[in-house]
């Protein structure tokens, strides 16, 4: 639990080496997240209940990808191994070519309830500074980090706030800004904006776009909202229950910069929203 | 503002009846508040106030904080490390049923008369409820907080001292008021059974000389000493827990 991890850094000049099979794809480069023919399943012998059964797909450094799929297919449970908060019982997960054991360095995870994943005791400021302790940082690069997440989210007034004290969608904006400041390469999230109103969520939709572009993230979103799969990923795997698989990876060809007006009401948005819709439909 | 005025105003109509009464009462076990009052000054300021007061004050109050970092200390032990939790737990049921002032004639036995006897008793008392409640406060920590502590890879310190402590510090303030009023009991119960010196013995040796003004004075005293001490700790506990209270505030007014 206190193993400390060498910096990114080094762990990617390591990666060469680690790098378990040769890449077919031109320019041999690994994907950021590869998750091949994974599973989990709970329990052992007879009682052993198969939550997830031979996911394979991938995310590229710097992509958006959204998973979507029917609730209670298993896509928390698909994100916690992701994540290194649960052993997969069989197949591989790994980032940049390394199997993940534990919570991978690069990555952060915005959890799904906001209100039970925020240190109540805690202020704003406090609840972002927490997870960068352990790195002993500069007291002047621990202020500018704290200080670039909540300008990012827009809550740099909110700093000195308890989270209780703050509406659903800026609690979750808090939470998003704890990642920011942690500095994450990988940033994975469990239907961030499930349960805040319709306004807030289009400006978190937003809000995650503009922080792909800004600090060149690869994000991870987990989520049920077909449209908003499709407006924010570049790619979609959707997946089928139950157990868990993925029935198909569609790619998302809409033009950037996306708009909540303009992208949403092209031809092509309705179009890939019907194919991921009809996908998720269709009796299986 | 009208209901602080009730509630400092009872107590208060209730002393003035009291006064007035008994005031000419001649009953030797009810005797007039101003002759208890008369005795009240007289023994307790200042009289006994260092031999005695003071006495059972220190005993109280040592025993409480020994009982509170000895229990929370212990809980958390048991809470973290599951083979002590299975030698605990059983133990726990069994001794949380032993009314506390059934230890002292126990200590009495083990450890004598003196102050160390009453500070012991007080202490282990005292211990359990602040030993279950941070247990229990532990294992009602959200298993989401633990998965964040877990990917910000926290390190073991700052998971016990940063997620766990707070997390569990409104239980353990419940364990803790518990643990200060059975603290307070066992006070006053070991100056009874085991003392010459403090509140209780002084209280009991009245009584048993028919000294019925004295007695009333010194349950008097323990009274006022219970109440100030409860304030004390409500005023404490606000401020360690002034995020809890205002978030369930905030939780009840949605």
């Amino acid at each position: 639990m206190s193993i400390r991890q060498a910096p990114s850094l080094s762990t990617r000049n390591r990666k060469s080496a680690m790098a378990q099979q040769p890449e077919t794809r031109i320019n041999a480069t690994t994907p950021r997240l590869d998750v091949a023919h994974l599973a989990k399943s709970y329990g052992s012998g007879e009682k052993s209940h198969a939550v997830i059964e031979d996911l394979t797909f991938t995310v590229d450094a710097g992509e958006v990808v959204c998973i979507v799929g029917p609730s209670g297919v298993g896509k928390t449970t698909l994100l916690k191994c992701l994540a290194g908060l649960h052993p997969a019982s069989s197949g591989r997960a790994a980032i940049d070519g390394r199997p993940i054991s534990g919570p991978p360095r690069e990555m952060a995870l915005v959890f799904q309830d906001y209100n039970r994943s925020l240190m109540p005791w805690l202020t704003v400021r406090k609840n972002l500074v927490l997870p960068l302790r352990h790195l002993k940082l500069p007291a002047a690069e621990l202020k500018e980090r704290c200080d670039s997440a909540l300008a990012a989210v827009g809550l740099s007034h909110a700093d000195n706030q308890y989270s209780w004290q703050l509406s659903g969608g800026m609690q979750q904006r808090v939470a998003i800004a704890r990642a920011l400041a942690y500095r994450p390469e990988i940033l994975i999230m469990d239907e961030p904006f499930a349960s805040v109103d319709a306004q807030t969520r289009f400006d978190l939709e937003d809000l995650c776009l503009k922080i792909r572009k800004d600090f060149n993230m690869t994000i991870l979103v987990v989520t049920h909202d077909i449209d908003e799969a499709v407006y924010l990923a570049d790619r979609v795997v959707v997946l089928g229950s139950k157990p868990a698989r993925v029935l198909k990876i569609v790619g998302v060809d809409l033009p950037a910069p996306r708009d909540q007006i303009t992208t949403r009401s092209l031809p092509e948005f309705a179009r890939q929203r019907t194919e991921v819709l009809s996908l998720i439909k269709r009796p299986v | 503002m009208r209901n602080w005025l009730i509630g400092a105003g009872a107590p208060v109509l209730l002393l003035v009846a009291w006064w007035f009464l008994s005031e000419s009462s001649l009953d030797p076990f009810f005797p007039p508040l101003r002759t208890i009052v008369g005795r009240f000054q007289e023994l307790w300021l200042f009289e006994h106030f260092q031999s005695d007061v003071l006495l059972s004050l220190g005993n109280l109050f040592l025993g409480f904080a020994i009982a509170a970092f000895a229990g929370i200390a212990i809980g958390f032990v048991t809470a973290l490390v599951p083979p002590v939790r299975w030698m605990v737990d059983p133990l726990i049921h069994f001794l949380r049923g032993i009314p506390p002032v059934a230890l002292v004639p126990i200590f009495i036995s083990l450890i004598g008369f003196g102050t160390q006897m009453r500070v012991t008793s007080i202490a282990l008392a005292a211990l359990f409820p602040t030993m279950i409640a941070t247990v229990d406060g532990i294992r009602g920590v959200g298993n989401d907080l633990m998965d964040v502590a877990r990917v910000y890879r926290l390190t073991r310190r700052e998971r016990v001292l940063n997620i766990l402590l707070p997390a569990a510090a409104p239980q353990i303030f419940s364990g803790l008021q518990v643990s200060l009023q059975v603290a307070f009991i066992v006070m006053i119960a070991s100056e009874m059974l085991g003392s010459s010196q403090g509140i209780g013995a002084m209280t009991l040796l009245a009584q048993q000389s028919f000294m019925t003004a004295d007695m009333w004075a010194g349950i008097l005293l323990l009274g006022v000493i219970g109440f100030l001490v409860n304030v004390l700790f409500s005023l404490l506990r606000r401020k360690v827990l002034s995020w809890y209270i205002g978030s369930r505030r905030m939780a009840r007014a949605a």
